[in-house]
């Protein structure tokens, strides 16, 4: 059985814990920059869960059984790469939000607010039954 | 019967073709089909008495589901009034709706469209069949009520026959469901044959009487019939009258057979019916609008059918012929009523009982058919009425014991009631009132009069032919118990108890009738509060109510609060399961290569760092710091091309953010959250990392060796099969090469995303300190277009 050492777990639970953090907060620029750290957290774990360090996979510089897995490596490289595509789309997303709007905050939705304030729906329906007495008195005569 | 059906459906569909061009022509043509179905039921006749035909056409054989049809007397009777009347009904309507109406087009192709979902209904032989085409005619009412939408009378009464009738049809569902699976088939005939029983069947039993009666308007369901008489008149005759409102009575009818034995099937059914005749005629009673006035006494008529169909298992064969008599009886009457209320309202300028006078003058052939119509209602001689009410008390009468008795005594009651609203029916639409002008009606077209004719003559005939309803009627009941003494429908069967009863009904009724205004003024004392429609309003606005309230709750608009829930349930669920299911793996390593250690610290200095930093610019910075250690542990973990690609990828990530930093503040503007925010953030975000680190340990124990078997392959085959060495560049570019044609794809189409949302910019015009985003405006076309 081989596990992650101590120390890299902890560098892996710190860099999630700091992105989620991080994630939690209403400046999009610190929203992407979370997400861009829990990347780097995904990213190192994919490589760990590879087995402990050793020689690079190459074939003719070391022998097979002292090579690192190659397969978790070219899985966390193209997540790196594609790490970065999200990031700068991401960046683009908020500094477009920041010409907009003038700031680039998660701001909350006024209208679910709106609704949370209500006591009862504004659908016809409710309105319809209030009208409803005078209407049935007037067919019962 | 397939093809049958599913022409109706079919040309229901091209209808609003020919609907372009003439109304009339549309009506007529979509009469022709169910005439042609009425004649093939004919023409099936024999063999539906007897063994039945039969048809099943696979749907989806592996869920075992298939459409399976099947005409027996029961199908019979409800196939000519389905399909009779449909017939006679949208011959009606070509006359009824004006060349102008914008209701025409509509109306044509949906009546039609029911008629053929309400043939499936009838002659379906599968639950499940059964229940798509209850569905189906539930949604053609719900359009036919709200017609264009426009009004909101009809809007709300469609809604409610909706609703109510949705509700019973799910529950339905749920019953046909535990019945299937008890019974270990769908098909009603194979069930008939071997009845399933169990506490599962009483509670699916249970489930489908809820069906019956929202779809058959009883008791406390019934207030969305009289409320869906905003319909246009014909449709009122076909859907809330003779055809879809019966379905209810129909289901009850199709499995009593199997369950009238049990308590919980007969119990409810013969309760409910027998409340709703009394409460749905004594409402009659009072209905100044005519077509309301026949909706109650539909709800009445109904609620008796139910007692005749249920009660057939505890109180014998008599009943079911009395409630085949009386299917048909009803379906031919009220179906005649109502066309005539149409004539009325169309030709005589109005319905309302206050308002007509003198019509019965004016229009003597009409008031004669109408005579005709309530005289079978009320139960009067020789008309098919009066030969199933005769059956209905005799069946209670003879050998019922107490409980026969009583009911006979509420259905003799029902009856008064029929008769006095069946006379003041009468009275209301045709008699001379005093002080009300007197009516000037035109004289209605053959059109408008022949289709209401034939239904009324049909009561008279089949009431003179009764022997051929009583054979009818026999190939249905011949599934129950038979009662001691052999029956038959007839006109006549001497003096006795049903006689006398029967002559009570029709006296008393008469009198109740001339007490009318009395009695109108005791209806309006005993007027409670409590009401089914009512409860119904009550209903729907809680349940309004509570939608609002928990959206309010869940749907808050904060998207931390939302992350929080999401992180949260991952740590409640797969934290659970790690801390219960899982152990530390025995041997723990603190590190495996010493450079580990000082990268790792660089790392964490940094991270910490992060989440104190004010300012945008060190903010990057140390997730540049992040990633080039990070690049550094690949270096040391022995991973070359991975610590390039980091490096690669950090350098340019710092670049573009740099590039966009300049046009940013310099400060996070975020006022720093109180320690009432902050602190539950930090600690949901430090379980979260705990947790990510903990399973990290426990599930990388899986790995048994350093290099996979799968690795071993690829390292084998790389040389000769790629012809590369490094076995990463190999697995990436020829290996798994598909994987990064996708990966070049995200990236350009994040490309794509990114340059479009940054070329945005050129286009936005600045008004009054404001952005306004400029592409997709004129001046965005004028400068793309030139």
């Amino acid at each position: 059985m081989i596990t992650i050492n101590l120390s890299m777990a902890l560098v892996v639970g710190a860099l999630y814990a700091v992105g989620f953090y991080l994630l939690l907060q209403r400046s999009l620029m610190r929203v992407l920059l979370g997400i861009v750290v829990i990347g780097h957290g995904a990213n190192l774990l994919l490589q760990l869960a590879g087995g402990p360090p050793g020689r690079a996979p190459i074939v003719g510089d070391a022998p097979p059984e002292a090579m690192t897995d190659p397969l978790p490596q070219a899985l966390a490289l193209t997540a790196i790469v594609i790490t970065f595509a999200l990031t700068t789309f991401l960046l683009a997303l908020g500094y477009r939000s920041w010409v907009l709007l003038g700031h680039d905050e998660v701001q909350d939705d006024i209208e679910d607010r709106r609704v949370a304030r209500r006591q009862r729906p504004a659908g016809a329906m409710e309105e319809e039954s209030d009208a409803e007495p005078e209407q049935r008195a007037g067919a019962d005569q | 019967m397939l093809a049958l059906v599913a022409a109706h459906l079919a040309l229901a569909g091209l209808l609003p073709l020919l609907s372009a061009r003439s109304h009339r022509a549309a009506f007529l043509v979509g009469a022709l089909l169910p005439a042609g179905a009425l004649v093939w039921g004919l023409a099936n006749a024999a063999r539906a008495l007897g063994d039945g035909v039969t048809e099943t056409t696979s749907w989806a054989p592996a869920l075992g589901l298939s459409f399976s049809f099947r005409l027996d007397a029961l199908g019979l009777v409800m196939l000519v009034l389905v399909a009779g009347l449909g017939a006679l009904i949208l011959a009606y309507s070509a006359w009824y709706f004006g060349p102008d109406s914008p209701e025409a087009a509509r109306s044509a192709a949906l009546l039609l469209a029911f008629a053929g979902a309400m043939l499936g209904l009838v002659l379906a032989d599968d639950l499940l069949t059964l229940y798509v085409f209850w569905e189906l005619t539930s949604i053609a009412s719900f359009l036919l009520v709200g017609q264009g939408g426009e009004d909101r009378a009809s809007r709300r009464a469609a809604v409610q026959a909706l609703l109510v009738t949705v509700f019973g049809g799910l529950a339905m569902l749920l019953g046909f469901v535990l019945l299937g699976e008890a019974a270990g088939t769908y098909r009603i005939s194979e069930l008939l044959a071997e009845p399933p029983r169990g506490p599962m069947v009483g509670a699916a039993l249970v489930l489908v009487l809820i069906g019956a009666f929202t779809k058959s308007a009883q008791l406390p369901f019934h207030p969305w019939l009289p409320a869906a008489m905003v319909a246009p008149t014909p449709v009122s005759a076909y859907l809330h009258a003779a055809s879809m409102v019966q379905a209810g009575v129909y289901l009850v009818a199709r499995l009593s057979p199997a369950f009238a034995g049990l308590a919980l099937w007969w119990v409810p059914v013969v309760v409910a019916g027998l409340g709703t005749m009394l409460v749905g005629g004594w409402h009659a009673l009072h209905e100044t609008d005519l077509k309301r006035l026949l909706a109650f006494g539909t709800v009445s008529q109904l609620g008796f059918l139910m007692v005749l169909f249920g009660g057939g298992g505890r109180f014998g064969d008599v009943t079911a012929l009395a409630g085949m008599a009386m299917l048909l009886a009803h379906g031919l009457f009220k179906a005649s009523l109502f066309l005539v209320v149409g004539i009325l309202d169309k030709r005589a300028g109005g319905r309302d009982v206050r308002e007509l006078s003198g019509v019965g003058r004016a229009l003597p052939g009409l008031a004669v058919m109408s005579v005709l119509a309530t005289a079978s209602m009320a139960g009067l001689p020789p008309l098919l009425g009066f030969v199933g009410k005769e059956a209905a008390f005799e069946a209670f009468l003879d050998g019922g014991g107490t409980p026969g008795l009583l009911i006979a005594l509420g259905l003799l009651a029902g009856s008064v009631l029929t008769v006095a609203y069946s006379a003041r029916f009468l009275w209301g639409a045709f008699a001379s009132k005093p002080g009300v002008a007197a009516a000037q009606p035109q004289r209605p077209e053959a059109g408008l009069t022949v289709p209401a004719w034939l239904p009324a003559l049909g009561g008279l005939a089949l009431g003179l032919a009764y022997p051929l309803v009583d054979t009818l009627a026999r190939g249905y009941a011949a599934a129950y118990p038979p009662t001691g003494a052999e029956y038959h429908l007839a006109l006549w069967h001497g003096p006795g108890l049903p006689l006398l009863f029967s002559a009570l009904a029709v006296a008393l009724g008469a009198g109740l009738h001339r007490l009318r205004e009395p009695v109108t003024a005791m209806h309006r004392r005993l007027r409670t509060p409590v009401s089914a429609q009512r409860a119904y309003e009550l209903t729907v606005a809680g349940v309004e109510r509570v939608a609002v309230l928990v959206t309010g709750r869940i749907q808050v608009g904060s998207l931390p609060t939302y992350l929080a829930v999401i992180l949260t349930a991952v740590l409640l669920l797969p934290g659970t399961a790690l801390v219960l299911g899982t152990t530390l793996p025995d041997e723990q390593v603190l590190y495996h290569a010493p450079m580990q250690v000082p990268l790792g610290v660089f790392v964490l200095i940094a991270a910490l760092g992060l989440v104190r930093a004010r300012r945008r610019f060190t903010a990057v910075l140390l997730v540049g710091v992040i990633g080039y250690g990070i690049g550094g542990l690949f270096v040391v973990d022995g991973a070359p091309d991975l610590a390039l690609a980091q490096f690669l990828v950090e350098t340019l990530t710092l670049v573009v953010f740099v590039l966009v930093l300049r046009r940013l503040p310099a400060h996070f503007r975020e006022a720093r959250s109180p320690r009432r925010v902050a602190l539950p953030k930090a600690l949901i975000a430090i379980a979260g990392g705990a947790m990510v680190a903990s399973s990290a340990v426990v599930v990388s124990g899986a790995r048994q060796q350093a290099v996979s078997d799968v690795s071993r392959e690829y390292i084998r085959l790389a040389p000769e099969g790629a012809g590369a060495y490094n076995v990463v560049n190999a697995i990436l570019v020829d290996f798994r090469a598909l994987d990064t044609v996708g990966e070049i794809t995200v990236l350009l189409i994040a490309a794509a995303g990114t340059a479009s949302l940054v070329l945005a910019t050129r286009y936005d015009r600045h008004r009054a300190e404001r952005v306004i985003s400029g592409s997709g405006g004129p001046e965005h076309e004028e400068e793309v277009l030139g």
